[in-house]
Order: C-alpha cells, then sequence, then structure tokens
C-alpha cells in the first residue's frame, strides 16, 4: 500500500484509524495542512487529490491507496512560490496564517473546478458554464474558515489568480 | 478641542522628542528611512484631506513562510521519544469524584501513562490574571490536585500514549464515577445574587448626580433591555503545546500572547525559577484574548514530568470549548434622558454578567460609556454573578463589544424620538474633555470621522424617519454607530537593539505576534527611530529568553514596543557616544544631544556633524553595539492623559421579508486610532474586528445546557462564525492623526474593530424593517 504526497512515494500506516491528515502531520512530518477542527467544518486541512480538494480530516489515509496527493509544500516551484501563494502575501490575505495553506489550496482547485464548468450554490444558471464573479469565489471557499477576519485579501488574491470576468 | 496641560510635566514621552527633531535638518532623512515625515507632526487634522492611506504599507515579513506552509506552530515540533496527550473531561458541574478506574486504559496499546488527581504531582494554584502583576491563568483553580470539581468540562485524567489515536482510545475506556453537588450552572439564578465586581483595580461602579431622577426629569427618555450571549475565541489553530524537560528546563513550544507572563506563571505552579521555562511561541494561529495559561498547559507539562518523555498536547476542539474560557454573557441596561435638543442629562448603563470564585475577570462592558459622550449625570454599575462553570476571559475588546452594542443601539433610538439625525446627536454629545475624568482628550477626532465616514459611505441623514427601502422582497436599510477603545500601555515591556558590522540592527523582544504582524511594524518603528533601513533590521519575537514581559492584549502591544525601543535608543546613544574617536567633533558630547539618522550618529544642534553607524560599531571590542532597557513610566494614560481611540461605522443592511435572511453588503469604518503605521495592516486588523464582530451580531453564541453546565455547540458545525459569502468588501479609513502621548503615535488598533458594527447593524435592521432587536444574536427568527 503506497500513496504519493507531492511527488515522493511513502507507505500507507497499518493503523486503518489514522486521517489522511494525521499521517501526514503525525507521520510524515508534513505540517503544512492545518488541523483547525478535525471534523470537516473549517477547510485548513484541504490538500487535493489527484487534482481534486478533499478535507484530509474527514480521510482515512487507508482509503488512498495508489493515489496522489498535494499539499501546500508541493505547491511552489522551489523557492519561487506558486502565483497564489504570492497573491496572498502581495494581498495581505492572511494574519496569523493558520487557515492559509487550506485557503491556498482551495483556491486552485477552485479554479479548475470553474474552468471546467462546475456550478455551484450560486451559480444562476445551471445550464451553461458558471460566469465568473466574486460571488462565485466566495461561495466556493466559503468552507475555509478564516477567523482572524483576512476575508477581502483572501477573496483578491484568488479573483487575481482566477482571473475573468468581475462583479 | 480644548487644549487642557495635563498635570504632570515631568512626562517624556517620545513624541515629544520628535517635536522637538522635528526643527532640525535630520528629520527629512530619518523619513526617507522609516515612516513618513507626516507620522511625525501633531498637525491639527484636515478635513478630508488627512483621511488618505498614510503610512508605508510593508508587506507583512512573515507572510511568504506562511504561504508555504513553513511557519511551524506549538503542535509542529517533534522530540524523539515524544508521546501524544489526551483529556478526560468532567461530566459533573460541581461535585467530587469518587471512583476512577484506569486499569482498562493503562493496559491499552501504547500508553505510557495515567494520570490523575491520585498521581499528579503536587502543583501550587496558578495565578490569574490581576492576582499578581505576572498572572497569566485562566483561573486559581487547582489542577488535577484533588477529587473535586468545579466545572462541566474539567480534566480528571491524561492519558499519554505512543500515538494519538492510541490516547484517543485509551481516554474513553477510563470510569470516572461522582458525587454531584448542587451548582449554579444557570445565568438567571447567578444574576439574583450577583453582587457590584471589583476588576482591573476598582470597583465597577461610577455615579455622578443622580441618574434616576434625572431620567424621570428628562424632556425625553428611552430605557431599554438588552442580551448578549456567551462567545467564543475560535481561534483556528486549536490550543497546543509542545513540551519537554530537558536538563532542567521546561521546553514549551506554545501558543501563547505573553511569553514571559506564560513562561512566568507556570513555573510557579511547578515551584521553579522562571529561568528554567523556556516558552517560545513563534508563530500563533490566532488569540483574541484566549490564547493565555489554561489548564492543559499544566497538565501536559506534569505529565510530561511524571512520564519522564517529551509530550505534545493538542487540544480537539471540543477541548477548546470546554477548558479554554471565553467572553461572559450580558444582561445590560441602558436608559438615556436628554432634553429637547439631545443633550444627554442620564445616562445609566447596568447590567449583569458572570464570572467565577477562582477569577477576577468582569467584562467591563459600560467602558465606553464611562469615556465616550458627557451627560449631567451618570450611574455606571456592574454586577457579577458566580457560577460553577469554566471561567470567562477576556476575548477582543472585552467590554466594547457588546457595551458599545447596547449603547450605541439606545442612542439610535433616543436620536429618532428626538428626530435629530443619529450623527448630531452624538456630535452634539462629544465631551471637551474626558466625562468622568476630567483629563484632555491626547487627540481626539471622532467628529471628522462622522463626517468622513458619512461622506464615503453616502448617509443620508434622517430626523425620525426611517429611510429603508424596498427592492423585491428585500427591505433595504442603512445604520451608524461609534466604536470605542481604551488605549492602554502595560509595564514591563523592554527591547535590546544591536547595532552589526554591516548598518543592520537586531531587535529582540519577547513580544507575541498572531498574526497581527508585530514584526512588520517593529521593524517599521526600529527603522525610524535608529534611522537604519528597514530592510537592514532583523526582528525576534516570541521567545521568554529575549528582553521584556510583553503582552499582546488590550491592543497594547505596540506602543509597549515603542515606548522599549525609546528607551534602549536612549541607551544605544550612550553606548555609541562612548565609542566617538576624540579626533571627532561629536567627541564629549553627551547622549542627549546626539541623535541618529541615516545610518549615522549625528549632533542635534548641528546635523552636519556626523560618524557613521558602521565606523563606530568597528570601534567596538566586540564587533556589535548592544544597548537593552525597559519602557518608561506609563503615566501617559494612568494619570496624564485621556487617551481613548474612536470611530464611526455605517452599514447597509438586506433582510428578506420571506426568509428573514440577514445581509449586509456595505461597511464603511472610519477610525481616529492615532498614528497608522503600516495601512496594509492596519486595513486588516480593522477589518478582522469588524468580521468578527458580524459574527456576534448575526450568528454567534455558545449555548448551555442549564441543567449540568454543558456546552451544547462545542464545534464550528454549530457555532456560527462568518465564512467568505458572509463577508462584504469592507471599506476603512483613519484619521492618521497622530497621538502626541502614545510612544510611536499609534493607540492600537486590534480591537476597536469590534466595537460598533453590531449597533450599526442593529440600527441597519431596524432602518430596513421597522423592527428593534436587543438581544444577540440577531438572526432570522428575531425578524420573521
Ligand atoms: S481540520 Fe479538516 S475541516 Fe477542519
Ligand atoms: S489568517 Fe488566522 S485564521 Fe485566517
Amino acid at each position: 500500500m503506497t500513496i504519493e504526497i507531492n511527488n515522493q512515494p511513502y507507505d500507507l500506516p497499518d493503523d486503518a484509524r489514522i486521517s489522511l491528515l494525521d499521517f501526514m502531520r503525525e507521520r510524515l512530518e508534513l505540517f503544512g495542512s492545518k488541523k483547525g477542527c478535525n471534523q470537516g467544518a473549517c477547510g485548513a486541512c484541504t490538500v487535493l487529490v489527484d487534482g481534486e480538494r478533499i478535507l484530509s480530516c474527514l480521510a482515512l489515509a487507508a482509503q488512498y491507496d495508489g493515489r496522489s496527493v498535494t499539499t501546500i509544500e508541493g505547491v511552489a516551484n522551489g523557492d519561487e512560490l506558486h502565483p497564489l501563494q504570492a497573491l496572498f502575501v502581495e494581498n495581505e490575505g492572511m494574519q496569523c496564517g493558520y487557515c492559509t495553506p487550506g485557503q491556498i489550496m482551495s483556491g486552485i482547485a477552485l479554479k479548475s473546478e470553474l474552468e471546467r464548468g462546475a456550478p455551484s450554490n450560486v451559480s444562476a444558471d445551471l445550464t451553461v458554464a458558471p460566469r465568473m464573479s466574486r460571488d462565485e469565489i466566495k461561495e466556493r471557499l466559503s468552507g475555509n474558515l478564516c477567523r482572524c477576519g483576512a476575508h477581502n485579501g483572501i477573496i483578491d488574491a484568488v479573483a487575481a489568480y482566477v482571473g475573468g470576468e468581475e462583479q | 478641542m480644548t487644549n487642557i496641560k495635563p498635570n504632570s510635566s515631568s512626562h517624556k514621552s517620545d513624541p515629544n522628542r520628535r517635536q522637538v527633531l522635528a526643527g532640525s535638518a535630520a528629520v527629512a532623512a530619518i523619513g526617507a528611512f522609516g515612516l513618513p515625515v507626516g507620522a511625525q507632526t501633531t498637525a491639527a487634522p484636515a478635513a478630508s484631506g488627512a483621511f488618505a492611506s498614510l503610512g508605508v504599507p510593508h508587506i507583512r515579513r512573515d507572510g511568504a513562510e506562511k504561504a508555504r506552509g513553513g511557519a511551524k506552530f506549538a503542535a509542529e515540533y517533534s522530540y524523539p521519544g515524544m508521546v501524544y496527550g489526551a483529556l478526560v473531561y468532567s461530566t459533573i458541574a460541581r461535585g467530587t469524584i469518587t471512583s476512577l478506574e484506569t486499569a482498562e486504559a493503562e493496559a491499552a496499546p501504547g500508553v505510557v501513562l495515567v494520570m490523575t488527581h491520585e498521581n499528579a504531582p503536587r502543583l501550587e494554584r496558578p495565578e490569574p490574571f490581576y492576582s499578581s502583576p505576572t498572572g497569566m491563568a485562566g483561573s486559581s483553580t487547582p489542577v488535577m490536585q484533588d477529587a473535586e470539581v468545579l466545572w462541566n468540562g474539567q480534566p480528571v485524567a491524561v492519558v499519554l500514549a505512543s500515538t494519538q489515536e492510541e490516547a484517543d482510545h485509551a481516554a474513553t475506556l477510563i470510569n470516572v464515577a461522582y458525587e454531584e453537588a448542587e451548582a449554579v450552572t444557570s445565568f438567571d439564578v447567578a444574576a439574583e445574587s450577583a453582587q457590584t465586581s471589583f476588576y482591573a483595580g476598582r470597583d465597577l461602579l461610577i455615579e455622578e448626580g443622580d441618574a434616576e431622577t434625572a431620567l424621570a426629569d428628562a424632556e425625553v427618555s428611552i430605557d431599554l433591555s438588552f442580551n448578549t450571549p456567551a462567545h467564543n475565541h475560535n481561534q483556528i489553530e486549536p490550543h497546543a503545546v509542545t513540551v519537554l524537560w530537558q536538563d532542567g528546563i521546561l521546553r514549551m513550544h506554545d501558543c501563547s500572547q505573553g511569553v514571559d507572563l506564560s513562561a512566568i506563571t507556570i513555573a510557579k505552579v511547578f515551584g521553579i525559577s522562571p529561568a528554567e521555562v523556556h516558552l517560545s511561541a513563534e508563530y500563533v494561529g490566532g488569540g483574541f484574548g484566549g490564547k493565555t495559561v489554561w489548564q492543559y498547559h499544566i497538565l501536559a507539562a506534569a505529565a510530561s514530568q511524571l512520564a519522564d518523555r517529551p509530550v505534545r498536547m493538542s487540544l480537539t476542539r471540543e477541548g477548546v470549548f470546554r477548558i479554554c474560557g471565553a467572553r461572559a454573557p450580558t444582561r445590560q441596561r441602558v436608559a438615556l434622558g436628554s432634553d429637547r435638543e439631545g443633550r444627554l442629562t442620564s445616562l445609566i448603563h447596568t447590567g449583569t454578567t458572570m464570572k467565577i470564585e477562582n477569577n477576577s475577570m468582569t467584562e467591563p462592558f459600560f467602558e465606553q460609556s464611562e469615556h465616550m459622550y458627557r451627560a449631567d449625570n451618570m450611574h455606571l454599575e456592574i454586577r457579577a454573578g458566580t457560577m460553577d462553570m469554566l471561567a470567562n476571559t477576556f476575548m477582543r475588546a472585552p467590554g466594547a463589544a457588546t457595551g458599545t452594542f447596547t449603547l450605541e443601539v439606545a442612542l439610535d433610538e433616543l436620536a429618532e424620538r428626538l428626530a435629530i439625525d443619529p450623527i448630531e446627536l452624538r456630535v452634539r454629545n462629544e465631551p471637551e474633555v474626558n466625562p468622568t475624568t476630567g483629563r484632555a482628550h491626547s487627540q481626539r477626532a471622532l467628529v471628522d470621522a462622522y463626517r468622513e465616514g458619512a461622506r464615503r459611505f453616502g448617509w443620508i441623514p434622517r430626523s425620525g424617519q426611517r429611510q429603508g427601502y424596498r427592492e423585491g422582497e428585500w427591505q433595504v436599510g442603512t445604520g451608524m454607530a461609534a466604536a470605542y477603545y481604551p488605549y492602554k500601555r502595560f509595564p514591563g515591556g523592554a527591547a535590546r537593539i544591536t547595532l552589526n558590522g554591516e548598518g543592520g540592527a537586531l531587535i529582540e523582544t519577547a513580544a507575541a505576534d498572531m498574526g497581527m504582524g508585530t514584526t512588520t511594524a517593529t521593524a517599521a518603528v526600529a527603522s525610524e527611530r535608529l534611522g537604519i533601513p528597514y530592510d537592514a533590521i532583523e526582528v525576534r519575537h516570541g521567545d521568554n529568553t529575549l528582553p521584556g514581559a510583553l503582552i499582546a492584549a488590550a491592543s497594547q502591544q505596540t506602543a509597549a514596543i515603542g515606548a522599549s525601543l525609546t528607551a534602549a535608543h536612549e541607551v544605544l546613544l550612550a553606548e555609541l557616544a562612548s565609542l566617538v574617536p576624540a579626533t571627532s567633533p561629536l567627541h564629549g558630547l553627551p547622549a542627549a544631544e546626539l541623535g541618529t539618522a541615516e545610518g549615522a550618529l549625528y549632533s542635534l544642534a548641528d546635523p552636519q556633524q556626523q560618524i557613521p553607524l558602521v565606523d563606530l560599531v568597528a570601534l567596538s571590542e566586540s564587533g556589535t553595539v548592544s544597548a537593552e532597557a525597559q519602557g518608561g513610566p506609563i503615566s501617559e494614560w494612568t494619570q496624564d492623559w485621556s487617551m481613548h481611540s474612536t470611530g464611526a461605522v455605517f452599514t447597509e443592511v438586506r433582510v428578506n421579508s420571506v426568509t428573514g435572511e440577514i445581509r449586509v453588503p456595505r461597511i464603511t469604518a472610519i477610525y481616529d486610532c492615532g498614528k497608522i503605521l503600516n495601512s496594509k495592516l492596519a486595513e486588516s486588523q480593522f477589518r478582522g474586528g469588524i468580521i468578527m464582530a458580524l459574527g456576534m451580531t448575526l450568528m454567534e453564541g455558545a449555548s448551555f445546557d442549564e441543567r449540568n453546565g454543558r456546552v451544547m455547540n462545542p464545534s464550528f458545525g454549530s457555532y456560527y462564525m462568518p465564512t467568505h459569502l458572509d463577508v462584504p468588501h469592507i471599506d476603512v479609513g483613519w484619521t492618521d492623526i497622530p497621538d502626541p502621548q502614545a510612544p510611536t503615535g499609534a493607540r492600537g488598533i486590534g480591537e476597536i474593530g469590534m466595537s460598533g458594527p453590531a449597533a450599526a447593524i442593529a440600527n441597519a435592521i431596524y432602518d430596513a424593517t421597522g423592527k428593534r432587536a436587543r438581544d444577540l444574536p440577531i438572526r432570522l427568527d428575531a425578524l420573521m
């Protein structure tokens, strides 16, 4: 049983109780993904599995045999920040930084969701591809809580990253 | 604004020094390196031009590290042999543990220790806030020392195991039996025997004149009651600590808002010297008043000692709700009497909150009423009932968060009754000097903030008529309120400045950064003070081995750091003076006649005479020049001046007439907080407070089962907080007038955002719907 995390193969744990998040944090010391609630309510643990975002606190590591996971540690190009990471810094899309990895991973994922036309709860017309708007971004990021209140900067950063029409 | 001199002339605040400097040629150069030169003047407010976003918007220094996921938090340090902690919580509110069955847990896989009151090391009671100058604990309740249970959620056992999963499982195998005692777990019951409370060195009672008679005799009066529930900080990082005992030192990686005070408090519990505790917290995942000393710190350290293993203790989200205190509920009465022109003749702000026997924290919700408006007669009083619950504590803008809600809603109602615009009513009651202390304002331009806010928001003045209108299903309204938070500066701040041979400097101070941007702001202040480029300044913080006992609380840390840097700079000047070679014209000048700017030491009398700092550092034996000092006396706010920040908040609210859904599409807030040191960070701080206030107004509240005192919604799934879709783009601005009495000209910005929006939103809801909501949170059922 192996899992790939940021292009590195790892053996999966024997203990079936271990969540993907705890596996990464406590066994592999990949602390970039954060644990805000451990119950699927804050988004701090968001990672990509084969390009789709999931909440790694709600995923059992053993279920991800053969899958490829990307975490916040895997999106930069060496010293060069991922474009969305750089936009978070420029736009003051953070304060304490604890929600930040999850917000960035969600931001990366929502761009591809929008690009392939997946609708959200605020999409007005389900028969056509959703029109880019700040509300589309906000809705798609609403699973990522921020208690410091960096919301405006976060949305500015993600909107600049996603591009397209502004509302 | 009248210009009354304070009694004390001995006050030597830094801005005075800067005013002296303002005449010298060197000042323009200082500005080039650090803060804009405008920051150093004390010019009167210009009507609107002064509201431009001044202040250099340096990008936060730790931004890239946080964005990479590389910032290390308390639960992210590992040691060989480290074990994981899990807690077992009491299920009764008060009583005695009669039996503890731990054998099954002890035998469970991976378990290395089960600690209960029967085998825990003997510990002193923790010192809570206000019990000593260094008390940093939420309460003095003993930590696992006996069989007594004092709240529902009190830890009764700690399990250490090789993995978190094993510890969590073993914790479920422990059986605890209790003999229950009668407990006060209903706020109603506690309120019946509430007493006038003593808090922060005074009785929470202020009486001037006869407010009740004045109310009865007033030409116009209102008398209103309000309720606000308990609130949780809900930092996204749950409280956590990694602990080990090594070479006689208790090493703790913590998430503390005040590393030094946390270390001292914990040292005293273990009966060791503070020098035997090394506590650091470089990154803290949100604080808001809640990242102080709670039982888990002590339990983790005690269990680590007992097991002789490093321990990581990360609270679950439910654990945070059960053992880390939060804002207490309140019941408030605000009664206002005025003449027909709206001049207040009576201001009554009284009410009840709760505390526990083992703490001294009373939610001080009348403070804004004490300092904001002139009234001939006043009665301000807070009573506290004692409950058998988790200790309540400080949460962002203690007192003012709920106190401004009630006062500012009452003013809105009075304005309507008087048929006066709500801004005009406030302007008419703007005090010339502090209404209760009589001291002169150090700086106050609230009226400018009202005017600028009204202009930016597009406020429509009203005189007793609602301005709300309907747009399809939506009822739209606007409302405004004032914001308030006091200036404070605590003693104990200190800093060390070390100049290196490359023209740079290292600043070391035990300050905390929970995300406000402390290191970024400190570097900017140091750059301005030293005349050294911002990028050549390194800042170390968040470690109790660094100078000072600072705490990021009450929005005072920036002032404390500023005063410490000023003091350290004075010592540094003396050090530099001693290095000046005999051949230099600066030779023999005392420190008081010297300054630093543009990377050089210069003569204040003749700024052309200078020596590059690198040349002086090269003359020192060690190759560096270092100076450390404590911040000066704090009399500027305790004795001399009335120092308070204010603001004006405007909101638009839309209420759906079918579903009752409430939305807040527009917020404008203008603050009068002194100098803004970094516009980017300040904007974010203000917005952060406003967003937390939005949550407090429309969704937040911790619910307790009154039968047994247990919190009923200890999760993010049931304690609602604002999400992205709830939060509009928030327009913030500031008067940016330096406070001549504050060490950096800045009065603090972390908490005032929390004050004002609740009333502005409630007032807008009234404007939209004609319904007055006086209980928080205002959820849709209140408007159906
Ligand atoms: S930690 Fe996974 S959603 Fe909160
Ligand atoms: S930056 Fe602190 S929780 Fe979002």
